[in-house]
């Protein structure tokens, strides 16, 4: 407990209040009392939650083993410094900086987050942030079917499985459709369908991902994004893996007008899952169609530099039912934790990162396709994930590496049925060589009749 | 105390290129990897040692109020003290590093946490079971409002697409509404600021699909007749969903399972004391009535004994002898909300923070939070209108309106002058139905010391407001800045520095 009233305090509260007792102050027709018991934990000291904890924490094992997991949460390395000044409680504590005046800091810093973003994404303006990856393009689809009147969205396959899933939630509630475009023998995304669908002009956005779920680098051919726009949609472009960000192309520079994606990969741990940080960036022209919070720069009352919310009118709390999306909280917190990641990177420190996935995940590659009965599913040029064909069904590999203390990756079987013989594999800058080998060891021992059980 | 004054130059604006912290061993150059059409040509980053780095983000962090720094009486948003142990047990790197599609089995520790978390919320708020996948409040409304619409269309019931919402309600109700396609009612609440169960009566029917409400209301009261406004929607076969913003109120005093609501949402990030962090992230678990399980959001975690057999249980119990398994396979849920399960470093929070407590605790917190309220309620009450002026719950509404009428002074002008105090503003402006309207909510972990010299403080500017309006007009001046020109700065955005063009 955490409530610093002594008896005395209270006796003396409630004779201003003018009541006799604790219980007057909230008593509630006998209609709603409880009916029955609240079950909830034992009330524990300190010591004893941290007890409880680590027994949770000897429970999860998966720390114990060699990941190559990635797949929208990615290991990276975090330096301290995060930690350190993220965690100083004044960030950690303190509201939505709508007192602006006492808020400088955090806005600075949201200002400083929307400049990464926009400067990483090659786009003008970016948002305060939003949940994650997967409701960032949510909010993004929303953009271009406001900013088009139309309800149909087409969306690659090799977009992340779960943003599609969440896509289609969202689409349930907005009554949009939602179409696909398959992916390539390479693992890039098929564009051939694409001038056919395109001239049934009832699309509000194009999606692509890149580097997509397989990994490769989906950037839009030269010219794709031109024949897009001259039918009025919106190019998304959609980042589930910030890093690559470093090294690769903006989805500015190939087309995307909206770049939508998950930069939990700068600075913020994987923590089964969230909180993650989604970030959403677009061109000038959509800029008040932008959901969320945004930081702007202006001057106080004495010509002094001064950062504020701005453009409010856009957001739930002013325009109600009409807002561009009912979004309230974000990310702030891992954003800054991003930002501040970003800052102690730097130019230099970002793109060698960058290009140590890239190294780690060609290394994996020649090493796996190097044992035999396993390759690459797929050719095109990678950031650091590939898909790996093995013998038999993905899963058994999966077990049997799990008994030898690696974790190999995703089963894509989860995914798409067809690749049921596939995993998905990611190398990053904390991946190394011992564990390269480790991996490519394990599998070259793993018998091949286990491997090839159906 | 005031907060320092410095500017700060943006991080863009310091460092030199080649001034590079060395975290990680050199890579073999990018074009030597990727084919060149692959790769981006500038990256315009600056480039800062690491102690440059925690200079500027120090500075940035004492330019910010948080509730570390004094006392943060922001109605609506429970700025409670956020202890440091659930940062900790955050932390902790089993529980930290874990990967979302790491195997079940490596997981269990994990899945513990939710299960148990999920366990307690639905025994401490009387719903039948709760999906901890949305991020946040606003986010849990909209699932919740895809649950209603998914049950009504199997009901064959799609007809209905109205949403009831009681003029105090949130901003988050309505565009939230707006998003899955339904239709908002305004209804007027009574001369007492509460929901008149008749009144209720004459706007339902058969295109109501849920009414959206609170209890204790936006304006801090409890709405005593709920179960009698619940009653009427559910006879129209509408469903009843409750906002738990103000959830803060009443653990251990009544559930909105006892008060006849279907469906609920709870903002971790204020009754469970997740950090705010400066607006996220934060943390929505929505939960439901036993007749909606079947429609919440993907995944849900499922626990086994040692036999194997599936445990159900109405309330929290023990974890160390069971197994357990994220559950996707369920035809009817309306699918998931983001990437990943949950936000699971908030749930190991929150649960620590329910360790903390027990149930006697946390009843014990909302009998605090509304002794807190009403105490500065009554010690204010003499120098400000409080339009409601009876027992409030965590938080009550007062309003500048005849304080402007005779001092020209305004809330916002009230709350500029309290930062100068050294303490945060309340909520000004909200709930909309009150003119002049400051909303404040103290929290049960404000002492009586700490309340006393806040209303010193509040009466003294009143005073102020009296006898030299101006000097309460000029506040803030002891803040890093003074007020802001937020017509420029949305008149002519400026929202990213952009690096100077080649000379």
């Amino acid at each position: 407990m955490y409530t610093p009233h002594t008896d005395r305090d209270i006796a003396a509260m409630l004779q201003v209040i003018g009541v006799d007792s604790l219980d007057d102050l909230v008593r509630v027709p006998a209609a709603i009392a409880p009916r029955g018991a609240v079950e909830v934990t034992p009330q524990l000291s300190e010591i004893e939650i941290a007890a409880r904890f680590r027994r949770f924490a000897e429970r999860t094992t998966a720390g114990e083993f060699t990941s190559f997991l990635g797949a929208g949460a990615y290991r990276h390395y975090i330096p301290p410094v995060v930690g350190a000044l993220a965690m100083r409680g004044e960030f950690l504590t303190s509201y939505t900086p709508y007192q602006a005046e006492v808020s400088q800091g955090y806005l600075q810093a949201i200002y400083e987050w929307q400049t990464y973003i926009a400067l990483l994404t090659g786009l003008d303006v970016a948002n305060a942030s939003v949940y994650d990856g997967a409701t960032a393009l949510a909010e993004g689809v929303i953009m271009a079917v406001n900013a088009t009147g139309r309800k149909g969205v087409l969306v690659s396959r090799a977009v992340h499985p779960n943003y599609r899933a969440v896509l289609r939630t969202y689409a349930e509630g907005l009554e949009l459709t939602v179409d696909e475009l398959p992916y390539a023998a390479d693992g890039r995304t098929d564009l051939g369908t694409l001038d056919a669908l395109l001239a049934e002009q009832r699309y509000a956005a194009v999606v692509v991902q890149s580097p997509n779920f397989f990994g490769a680098i989906d950037a839009l051919p030269p010219g794709a994004a031109e024949r897009i726009r001259a039918t009025k949609t919106v190019v998304i472009g959609v980042v589930a893996e910030a890093m690559s960000l470093g090294a690769l192309a903006t989805p500015a520079s190939w087309g995307a007008e909206i770049c939508v994606g998950e930069a939990q990969s700068f600075g913020n741990a994987i923590a089964y899952g969230g909180p993650h940080v989604g970030f959403i960036a677009a061109s000038e022209a959509h800029l008040r169609r932008i959901p969320g919070r945004l930081a702007g720069k202006s001057v106080d009352s004495e010509g002094r530099t001064a950062y504020v919310l701005t453009l409010q009118a856009r957001e739930q709390h002013i325009r109600r039912e009409k807002a561009t999306s009912n979004i309230c909280t974000n990310q702030a917190h891992c954003a800054l934790c991003a930002t501040i990641y970003l800052a102690a990177m730097g130019r230099t420190g970002l793109r060698n990162c960058a290009a140590l996935n890239v190294a780690r995940a060609q290394e994996l590659a020649r090493r796996v396709s190097a044992v035999a009965g396993y390759a690459r599913r797929f050719e095109a040029p990678v950031f650091n994930e590939i898909v790996v064909r093995v013998p038999g069904r993905a899963a058994d590999v999966l077990a049997a590496l799990e008994g030898r203390g690696i974790v190999g990756g995703l089963d894509l079987g989860r995914f798409y049925p067809e690749l049921a013989d596939c995993i998905l594999m990611a190398a990053t800058e904390l991946t190394t060589a011992a564990e390269i080998d480790a991996l490519a060891a394990a599998l070259s021992e793993i018998p091949a009749r286990a491997a090839a059980r159906v | 105390m005031p907060l320092p004054a410095f500017e700060t130059p943006l991080i863009f604006e310091t460092g030199q290129v080649g001034r590079a912290n060395r975290y990680l061993p050199d890579a073999a150059a990018l074009d030597s990897l990727l084919p060149a059409g692959a790769l981006r040509d500038e990256l315009a980053l600056p480039d800062n040692t690491e102690l440059d780095v925690v200079r500027h983000f120090t500075r940035l962090s004492q330019k910010t109020f948080g509730i570390d720094t004094a006392f943060y009486p922001l109605g609506s948003c429970t700025m409670k003290y956020n202890p440091r142990i659930n940062d900790a047990m955050a932390n902790v790197p089993a529980l930290r590093d874990v990967h979302p599609f790491a195997p079940d089995r490596l997981a269990q520790g994990a899945l513990a946490v939710m299960w148990e978390l999920e366990r307690a919320l639905a025994s401490l708020f009387g719903m039948a079971a709760f999906s901890l996948n949305p991020a946040a409040g606003a986010h849990a409304e909209l699932a919740a409002l895809l649950i209603v619409k998914a049950y009504f269309k199997q009901k064959g019931e799609a007809q209905r697409h109205v949403v009831i919402v009681p003029d105090t309600a949130h901003g988050t109700n309505p565009a939230s509404a707006a998003m899955v396609g339904y239709k908002v009612l305004s209804l007027k609440s009574d001369a007492r600021g509460r929901v008149d169960p008749d009144e209720m009566r004459k706007v339902v029917g058969p295109e109501t699909a849920v009414c959206m409400m609170t209890n204790p209301n936006t304006l801090g009261l409890f709405e005593p007749r709920i179960h009698d406004v619940s009653d009427v929607v559910h006879a129209a076969g509408g469903l009843m969903y409750y906002d738990g913003a103000n959830a803060n109120a009443l653990m251990g005093n009544t559930r909105p399972g006892d008060m006849g609501f279907d469906l609920m949402h709870l903002n971790l990030h204020k009754t469970f004391t997740i950090p705010h962090g400066g607006g996220g992230a934060g943390a929505g678990p929505v939960g439901v009535a036993a007749h909606l399980t079947q429609y919440l959001p993907n995944p849900v975690v499922r626990a086994c004994d040692a036999t194997g057999a599936a445990v159900e249980s109405s309330g929290w119990r023990e974890t160390d002898e069971l197994t357990f398994a994220l559950d996707f396979d369920r035809p009817d849920a309306i699918g998931t909300m983001r990437s990943f399960w949950s936000n699971f470093a908030h749930m190991v929070r929150a649960l620590a923070y329910v360790y903390a407590n027990g149930a006697d605790g946390l009843a014990t917190v909302s009998k605090l939070a509304v002794l807190n309220a009403n105490y500065i309620r009554a010690s204010i009450r003499d120098v400000i209108d409080v339009p409601y002026d009876e027992i409030n719950r965590h938080e009550f509404v007062a309003s500048a309106q005849p304080l402007k009428r005779e001092t020209g002074i305004r809330a916002l002008d009230l709350a500029k002058a309290l930062l100068d105090r050294g303490y945060h503003a309340p909520t000004v402006y909200f709930p909309l139905i009150v003119p002049e309207c400051l909303m404040i909510e103290p929290t049960e972990t404000e002492s009586k010391e700490t309340l006393d010299d806040f209303i010193a403080a509040f009466r003294e500017i009143v005073a102020t407001a009296h006898a030299d309006p101006e000097r309460v007009l000029a506040a803030p001046v002891n803040t890093p800045v003074g007020r802001i020109d937020e017509t420029r700065a949305a008149r002519q955005p400026d929202l990213r520095w952009r690096p100077p063009e080649p000379v």
